[in-house]
């Protein structure tokens, strides 16, 4: 008899514990758990930081930017958040333009030197503002060829031109996605 | 983009600008600046770059625009930021436009860094340069050149001196009026430099504000400037005189002294559209201020110069040159070459032939107010290096006419003299003519603060000046006057466009006494005259005086009473004996007769003809005889204080 009840008792102390242990668990593993996320989420961004500022290195290794948009990042502030952006931007617009220009006027026969030089002109002082150096690099070679009216080497310089300037906006276009979303936390958590 | 919206605080700190060194405590900070360009990317970079420096600023892309906003708010803007290649109009016109019209400083910038495009900006005018990409550093200093630009401005009130650089700031300012002024003084023989800086600086306070006593500024719009490029078309461009321009305009409101004071502007932007270039890669700027006073002076020269340009006497560029040298305010679009302050730049003038020609006017009103300044206390001695280099410019100018009258007397001073003799090579540059016209005043050989001495123009005006170095330049004046700049401005002779009309070099200087020889006037060139009032700047000097003066009477002799006392005889005897030998003009003989007509004292004889430097030395000496009492008048100096010099 005694022992039924003992049992029984036993048994009941041994839920008892066992469900204190796991609740017990269960908070520990919350507490754990939320830890844990709330570390994550701080590797995380500055994960991503890191990652942008390497994205941004290599577009300067590799030639493809140069200081001058260093100049326009530091222009950028509070009141212009988006500023090398909202630049950047604006070239594109600009430089669709130019670039419409100038080949119809490669397209013509003879070719008239002096308006693909003008042009060519106007895209290079674009380009060199927001520090597109390869692209800058092209233009510079085709106002050489306009120079002493070569119009096979200009078209060719033009091909390779379009080229480097689809892959700089493409590039650019990763940064800036990345950098958007890696700025605004990185503001917020900034201390003023 | 700002519109031009200006809130208060910009303007105060506009006016401490004027006022005093331009310090107020927001200065730099609210800088108006107007940028103009084609480029969106370009134009929304600088607006940013521009606003991080705390400056106000108002972007267009059209030249037009920009040109319209100016007009609109003439005291708007501080300066301007401009693209060299823009679709609508060209970077340098507009340029032109701006310094014409408003005086701003204006700052080029470009993608393209080749040199000839840079030197094309500075012979326009531009305070600055930028090469595109443009950075942050770069822009936060552009105050400076406001701030300089008005410190001239100021300093010219000031300054009693006849410093050439002073006046060459003075000049740059584009005040049409007091340019206009000065010539009217200047052909009444109110030699003080002094005097002349106070009218330029209320000149400069025109352009600010009101001045009491000048005229309301004329704005020079499109249309009125096209009506007057018809106008000057029409006439000729060597014809051109303000008087018939401004009844060809037909514009009520309109004086001969704002067409006269615009017509030296524009002969200065023609002759730099010709790729005049400035040995010395003279700028625009320099030119372009100097034009104002030379304008004015032209209206008044314009008359007599026509006069004596008829007469042969002084050929146009002479004048110009002269007038350049003369006045050290810088060659307004007269062409003149600048005489004063830059002695380089004397020489680098191409050619004031052009110029001359339009400047012929121009110069001799000029003469007056500039030469004053070149003849500090015009000594007249004359080192006998002088006299040789005399001897060698008036070879060269022997055709000069007197335009140049290089005056340059040398009275001013020392510090001109160098650029005299360079004015006055310049002058001398054979261009001119060795018109019969008043003595070209060859511009003298200044460098001594004492020799005032006269430069002869052709008329055997032998400006004696005394300048230590270049004096010698004097002596080519002996003939034709052409630029007593000897040697110097051989070059310059050449290739100034002084073609003087066949007074064959002329030193700039000459103008003086061609203004002289004009008017007839009894001036009393007297060097000694000029020492006191004069400022002898080369440029000043000569040119625009004499160049008006009665051909006839200047051959007479006017003797370059520019030539001081102090002008060594012998310079003088030496000149009067060149003057005699070469001089195979008759205008010369007659000036020698003549001579003692005009009672020069100084002996610095208006020769019309371009007189060689042995003729100009005896033209001197024997104006030292006679006293050059007309002198002054018909070199309608303004700034000289001849004895003689009939006010």
């Amino acid at each position: 008899m005694h022992s039924h009840i003992l049992l029984s008792l036993s048994i009941h102390i041994a839920a008892y514990k066992i469900s204190l242990l796991i609740s017990f668990s269960l908070r520990s593993l919350t507490i754990i758990n939320c830890v844990l996320r709330y570390y994550f989420r701080g590797r995380t961004n500055s994960n991503m930081q890191r990652q942008l500022a390497t994205m941004k290195q290599s577009l300067f290794d590799q030639g493809y930017l140069d200081e001058q948009f260093v100049q326009l990042e530091e222009l950028q502030d509070e009141v212009n958040p988006n500023f090398v952006e909202e630049v950047v931007t604006l070239y594109y617009r600009d430089s669709v333009r130019l670039v419409q220009n100038l080949e119809q006027a490669l397209e013509k026969n003879p070719l008239d030197f002096s308006k693909l030089d003008s042009y060519m002109h106007q895209f290079k002082g674009s380009s060199s503002s927001i520090g597109a150096k390869k692209v800058k690099i092209e233009c510079t070679q085709f106002r050489e060829y306009c120079r002493t009216g070569n119009g096979e080497g200009c078209k060719r310089t033009f091909q390779q031109l379009k080229k480097e300037y689809a892959t700089l906006k493409k590039k650019l276009e990763v940064y800036f996605q990345f950098a958007r979303q890696v700025g605004p936390v990185e503001k917020a958590r900034r201390p003023k | 983009m700002d519109l031009g919206v200006k809130p208060m605080s910009y303007t105060s700190s506009n006016v401490s600008l004027k006022s005093g060194d331009g310090v107020s405590d927001m200065f730099p900070a609210g800088l108006r600046v107007l940028v103009v360009d084609d480029d969106p990317t370009c134009l929304r970079i600088l607006e940013k770059m521009l606003k991080n420096c705390l400056y106000e600023v108002t972007t267009c892309n059209r030249a037009e625009l920009a040109l319209k906003f100016l007009r609109d708010n003439r005291n708007g803007y501080d300066v301007v930021i401009s693209d060299v290649h823009m679709p609508d109009m060209d970077g340098f016109k507009l340029l032109e436009h701006i310094g014409l019209e408003m005086d701003l400083p204006v700052i080029m910038m470009s993608a393209d860094d080749s040199k000839s495009v840079v030197m094309k900006g500075v012979t326009h005018g531009a305070c600055d340069y930028l090469i595109k990409p443009v950075r942050m550093e770069a822009l936060k200093n552009i105050w400076q050149h406001v701030v300089r630009k008005k410190k001239y401005e100021f300093k010219d009130k000031d300054y009693e001196q006849s410093g050439s650089v002073d006046e060459l700031d003075r000049q740059q300012k584009p005040n049409n009026n007091e340019d206009l002024d000065y010539s009217s003084s200047a052909n009444e023989g109110n030699w003080k430099n002094s005097k002349r800086r106070k009218e330029e600086e209320d000149e400069g306070d025109e352009r600010d504000d009101s001045s009491t006593l000048k005229k309301p500024r004329v704005v020079w719009s499109v249309e009125l400037h096209q009506q007057f490029v018809t106008a000057v078309n029409h006439l000729g461009i060597d014809k051109a005189v303000p008087k018939k321009i401004l009844e060809l305009m037909n514009v009520p409101g309109l004086t001969r002294e704002n067409v006269a004071s615009h017509l030296q502007k524009y002969r200065l932007y023609l002759r730099r559209l010709s790729g005049v270039q400035h040995q010395n890669g003279l700028t625009n700027s320099f030119m372009g201020p100097s034009d104002m006073p030379f304008g004015q002076m032209s209206s008044l020269n314009g008359v007599d110069f026509q006069a004596l340009a008829a007469s042969g006497q002084l050929p146009p560029q002479s004048l110009a040159t002269i007038q350049a040298a003369a006045l050290g305010r810088g060659p307004t679009k007269s062409s003149i070459p600048l005489p004063l302050v830059d002695q380089r730049n004397i020489f680098s003038f191409e050619n004031p032939k052009a110029r001359f020609v339009e400047s012929q006017s121009q110069s001799q009103t000029q003469q007056h107010i500039k030469q004053v300044n070149l003849l500090h206390g015009i000594p007249t001695n004359m080192d006998s290096k002088q006299l040789a280099s005399l001897h060698q410019s008036a070879q060269s100018f022997n055709n000069m006419n007197m335009h140049n009258h290089v005056m340059q007397m040398s009275g001013q001073g020392q510090g001109q003299p160098q650029s005299r003799s360079q004015i006055l090579n310049e002058i001398n540059v054979s261009d001119l003519p060795s018109s019969s016209s008043s003595s070209v005043i060859s511009q003298p050989v200044l460098s001594q603060a004492n020799i005032p001495t006269s430069f002869l123009g052709r008329n055997g005006i032998i400006a004696s000046l005394p300048q230590p170095s270049t004096v010698v330049d004097f002596s080519s004046q002996t003939t034709d006057f052409a630029g007593s700049n000897n040697n110097i401005n051989n070059n310059n002779n050449n290739n100034n466009s002084f073609s003087s009309k066949g007074s064959g070099e002329f030193v700039p200087s000459y103008d003086v006494f061609n203004d002289l020889y004009q008017n007839n006037r009894p001036q009393d060139w007297r060097v000694q005259n000029v020492q006191g009032g004069l400022d002898v700047s080369p440029s000043v000097l000569v040119q625009q005086r004499f160049t008006t003066s009665n051909q006839k009477s200047v051959g007479q002799n006017r003797g370059l009473s520019v030539i001081n006392n102090n002008i060594n005889k012998t310079a003088y005897s030496e000149i009067g004996q060149q003057i005699n030998s070469s001089l195979s003009d008759n205008q010369l003989r007659i000036k020698a007769e003549r001579l003692p007509d005009m009672g020069f004292q100084n002996g610095i004889f208006p020769h019309e003809q371009h007189f060689g430097q042995e003729d100009l030395m005896s033209a001197f000496l024997k104006q030292q005889q006679e006293g050059v009492g007309s002198v002054e008048n018909e070199f309608g100096f303004d700034g000289y204080h001849l004895d003689n010099l009939p006010v």
